[in-house]
C-alpha cells in the first residue's frame, strides 16, 4: 500500500509521453517554479527585454496622448473606412485571449491533464490580451472620455444605451470576459500565492504574497469549497468564451455590409480566435521554457498537442474562408459576388494572398510530427499564424468597407505612422511588458496543480 | 477569548503522504473526534468527507448569482427599452426580447462567477490574516510544499491534550505538536 517514500511517482503509466520530466517530487516542482519568482536574480536577458518592452509601452502612451490631443484624424481612417487598425487590432487581440480560457476551462472540463503546466500562463496571456483589446474600441470612439455613456446608469439626461445594438453587446461581453478571466486566474493563483508566502525570502515578499493569498492555509475544508468554485467557474467560462467572439462577430454579421453579413461568422470567428490564441501561447511558452529551464514541465508533448490544436482550428478557419466564397456565388447576390472577386483581384489582394499563405498553406506543415517537434520551426510557425490572423481581420474589415454598394461610396485605406505605433505599442509594448512582469512576479505554472499531477503519477518513471 | 494568556488551539500531527493522512483522518473520525481539520498542499480526494465536511454551498450560491444576474439583466433591458426610454422604430415591438439575449447571458455568467468566487471566499472565512496553525513552525514552512497535517482542535468535546497527542502518535504521525493560539 502506501509507502513512507513520498512522491516520485511510478503508479499508473500514462499513454504516450509523461507530462512531467523524470524524478520530480512535490518539493522539486514547488522549488523549481517558486525559485523563478523568489530567488532567481534578474538576468541581463530579463532586464533587456523589460527595457525594450517598457520603451514600446511608452510609445503606446505617446501615440494615445497625441491621439487625444489631435483626434482620430491622425490615423488612416476616413469615410467610408471608419473602422481601421483600431478595430482590426481589437478583434485580433480579443481572439488571442480565447486560447487562455479554452486551456483553463474547456480542457479542465474535458479532464485533459496536459493543460496543467500551461494554463496559468495562458490565463495571464488572456488577461493581458483583453487589456490590449479593450484599449482600441475605447480610443477609437473619438471622444473616449464619453465612454461611460455605454453603460446603463441613471443619467440626468434620461438617456439609456440601445440594447438592440451589437456594439452594446460587445461592451457587456468583453467586460464580463475580462472580469471572469481575472476571477478565474486569481482563484487558481490563491494556493500558489500561499506557497510563495510560506517560502518568502524577505519581509517584502512575505507581506505582498501574504496579503494576496488572503490567509489561505491549505485546509481540506478550504479545498472542498475551492474545487467546487473552480469547477463551476470552468463551466461558466466555457460558454462565455464561445459567446465573446460570437458577439464580436455580430458587430459585423448583424450589419448588411457585403462580406460581413453571413451566418458563418460566429463559429468561424471562434475557431479563428482559438487558432490565434494557441499560436500566441506557443510564441510565449517556447522562449519561456528555454529561458527558465522549464522543459521538464512544458514538455515536447505539450508543444506537440498545441500544434495539433492549431492544425485542427486552422482547418476550421480554412473551411470558413471556403464557405464565404461558396455562399457568395451560391446566393447569387451580386454585391457578395463582387466582394469575393475584390478579395482576389482588388487593390488589397496582396493581403488576401498573404492571409491564405499564412493561415492555410503554411500551417499544413503541422501534419508532420517532425515539424511539430522542431521547436524553432514551431516558434516560427506560431508567428506566421499570428500574422495570418491579423491579416484576416484586416481583410474582413478593410476590403468590405472600401467596396460598399455603390462606386461613389468606394474608398481606399492606408495606415499612418500612428496606427503602426499604437499596434506596436500593444504587441511589443504593453502586452510583452506585462508578460515580463508576470513571469517574475507570479508563478508562471500552477504549482498546486503540478503537485497534484505528481501525486497522480504523471511524472516520468525514474530511470533505473 | 476570555483568557488572556496563550490558549491551546489543538494538537497537530504531521504525515509523509496523503494516503497516510487520509487513513489517519478516517481513524480520527471513527475515534469520535468532531472538530478536526486536515491540511494538504493540493486537494486530496475523499479527505474533506473523511474529516466530516458536508456538501459545499458554493453551487447553490452560484446558482443564486446566475439567476439574479440573468433576471436583473433582462429586467434592466426590458425596463429601459419598453418602459422608461421607449424608441418607436417603424412600430417595431418594444420588448424585442431576442435582441436582449446576449446581454442577459453575459450578466448571468457575470453574476454566477462573482457569487462563486465571493461565496467560496466567504465560506472559507477568507481573507483571514491570522490563524493559530501558522504558529507551528513546520506547518508554516512545509504545509504548502510536501507535508500533510491533521489537527484535532481543543474545542472538540473529546479533546484531552495528553490523550489526543497519544492517539495521534498511534497513527504513525511523524511529529505531533501543540498548536498555541497567541491572540
Amino acid at each position: 500500500m502506501s509507502t513512507a517514500e513520498p512522491p516520485v511517482n511510478t503508479t499508473h503509466v500514462t499513454p504516450s509521453e509523461p507530462l512531467i520530466g523524470p524524478g520530480h517530487t512535490y518539493a522539486s516542482v514547488t522549488d523549481k517554479i517558486a525559485a523563478v519568482v523568489l530567488t532567481r536574480p534578474l538576468g541581463i536577458g530579463w532586464l533587456a527585454g523589460f527595457t525594450v518592452t517598457f520603451a514600446f509601452t511608452m510609445l503606446l502612451l505617446v501615440a494615445i496622448t497625441w491621439l487625444f490631443t489631435k483626434g482620430v484624424g491622425i490615423w488612416g481612417i476616413n469615410i467610408p473606412i471608419g473602422w481601421g487598425f483600431a478595430i482590426v487590432n481589437f478583434v485580433w487581440w480579443i481572439g488571442i485571449g480565447h486560447a487562455g480560457t479554452l486551456i483553463s476551462a474547456i480542457l479542465f472540463l474535458l479532464n485533459q491533464k496536459w493543460r496543467t503546466s500551461i494554463n496559468r500562463f495562458a490565463e495571464a496571456m488572456t488577461l493581458f490580451a483583453v487589456a490590449c483589446a479593450g484599449i482600441f474600441p475605447l480610443i477609437h470612439t473619438g471622444r473616449p472620455w464619453m465612454a461611460y455613456y455605454m453603460f446603463p446608469y441613471p443619467s440626468t439626461m434620461g438617456i439609456w444605451p440601445q440594447f438592440r445594438s451589437p456594439l452594446i453587446w460587445d461592451v457587456f461581453a468583453v467586460s464580463t470576459y475580462g472580469t471572469v478571466s481575472l476571477l478565474f486566474w486569481f482563484i487558481g493563483l490563491l494556493p500558489d500565492l500561499a506557497t510563495l508566502r510560506d517560502r518568502a525570502k524577505n519581509r517584502i515578499q512575505q507581506i505582498i504574497y501574504g496579503m494576496l493569498s488572503m490567509g489561505w492555509r491549505n485546509s481540506a475544508r478550504h479545498w472542498h469549497n475551492y474545487q467546487s468554485a473552480y469547477l463551476l467557474l470552468a463551466g461558466l467560462a466555457t460558454p462565455l468564451v464561445l459567446s465573446v467572439h460570437t458577439v464580436v462577430s455580430f458587430d459585423f454579421s448583424i450589419a448588411i455590409v457585403p462580406g460581413w453579413h453571413t451566418t458563418i461568422f460566429p463559429p468561424y470567428f471562434v475557431a479563428g480566435a482559438i487558432y490565434s490564441g494557441f499560436a500566441m501561447v506557443l510564441t510565449l511558452t517556447i522562449p519561456l521554457r528555454k529561458a527558465y529551464g522549464l522543459e521538464d514541465f512544458i514538455t515536447m508533448r505539450h508543444l506537440d498537442t498545441m500544434a495539433k490544436v492549431m492544425l485542427a482550428t486552422g482547418l476550421i478557419v480554412a473551411y470558413g474562408y471556403f464557405i464565404e466564397f461558396f455562399m457568395a456565388y451560391y446566393s447569387g447576390n451580386k454585391f457578395d459576388v463582387f466582394l469575393a472577386e475584390q478579395r482576389l483581384h482588388g487593390p488589397y489582394r496582396h493581403f488576401y494572398f498573404a492571409l491564405i499563405l499564412c493561415n492555410i498553406l503554411t500551417p499544413q506543415l503541422l501534419w508532420s510530427s517532425k515539424v511539430r517537434r522542431n521547436v524553432p520551426l514551431l516558434f516560427l510557425l506560431s508567428l506566421v499564424i499570428n500574422t495570418g490572423m491579423w491579416l484576416e481581420r484586416f481583410v474582413i474589415i478593410i476590403i468590405s468597407l472600401t467596396r460598399d454598394f455603390v462606386p461613389s461610396a468606394w474608398g481606399r485605406y492606408s495606415a499612418t505612422f500612428w496606427d503602426y505605433a499604437t499596434l506596436a505599442g500593444t504587441i511589443l509594448g504593453l502586452f510583452s511588458m506585462l508578460v515580463f512582469l508576470f513571469v517574475r512576479g507570479l508563478p508562471a505554472i500552477a504549482i498546486a496543480e503540478m503537485r497534484e499531477l505528481v501525486h497522480e503519477g504523471h511524472a516520468r518513471k525514474e530511470p533505473s | 477569548m476570555t483568557e488572556h494568556r496563550a490558549r491551546l488551539h489543538g494538537v497537530m500531527a504531521e504525515f509523509d503522504t496523503p494516503e497516510q493522512l487520509l487513513s489517519a483522518a478516517r481513524k480520527t473520525r471513527e475515534a469520535g473526534y468532531k472538530r478536526v481539520d486536515a491540511y494538504t498542499p493540493f486537494p486530496v480526494e475523499g479527505l474533506a468527507e473523511a474529516i466530516g465536511t458536508r456538501r459545499s454551498w458554493v453551487p447553490l450560491i452560484t446558482l443564486a448569482g446566475g439567476l439574479g444576474g440573468g433576471l436583473s439583466g433582462f429586467g434592466l433591458q426590458y425596463w429601459v427599452a419598453a418602459i422608461t426610454y421607449p424608441v418607436n422604430i417603424g412600430g417595431r415591438s418594444l420588448n424585442s426580447w431576442p435582441a436582449f439575449i446576449p446581454v442577459t447571458f453575459e450578466l448571468t455568467v457575470l453574476g454566477a462567477s462573482l457569487f462563486a468566487v465571493v461565496g467560496m471566499l466567504a465560506l472559507n472565512k477568507l481573507p483571514q490574516p491570522y490563524h493559530p496553525v501558522f504558529n507551528v513552525d513546520r506547518f508554516a514552512t512545509a504545509a504548502s510544499t510536501d507535508r500533510f497535517f491533521l489537527c484535532i482542535e481543543a474545542r472538540d468535546p473529546k479533546f484531552n491534550l495528553a490523550e489526543t497527542a497519544r492517539f495521534l502518535q498511534g497513527l504513525n504521525a511523524q511529529h505531533v505538536s501543540e498548536v498555541k493560539d497567541e491572540e
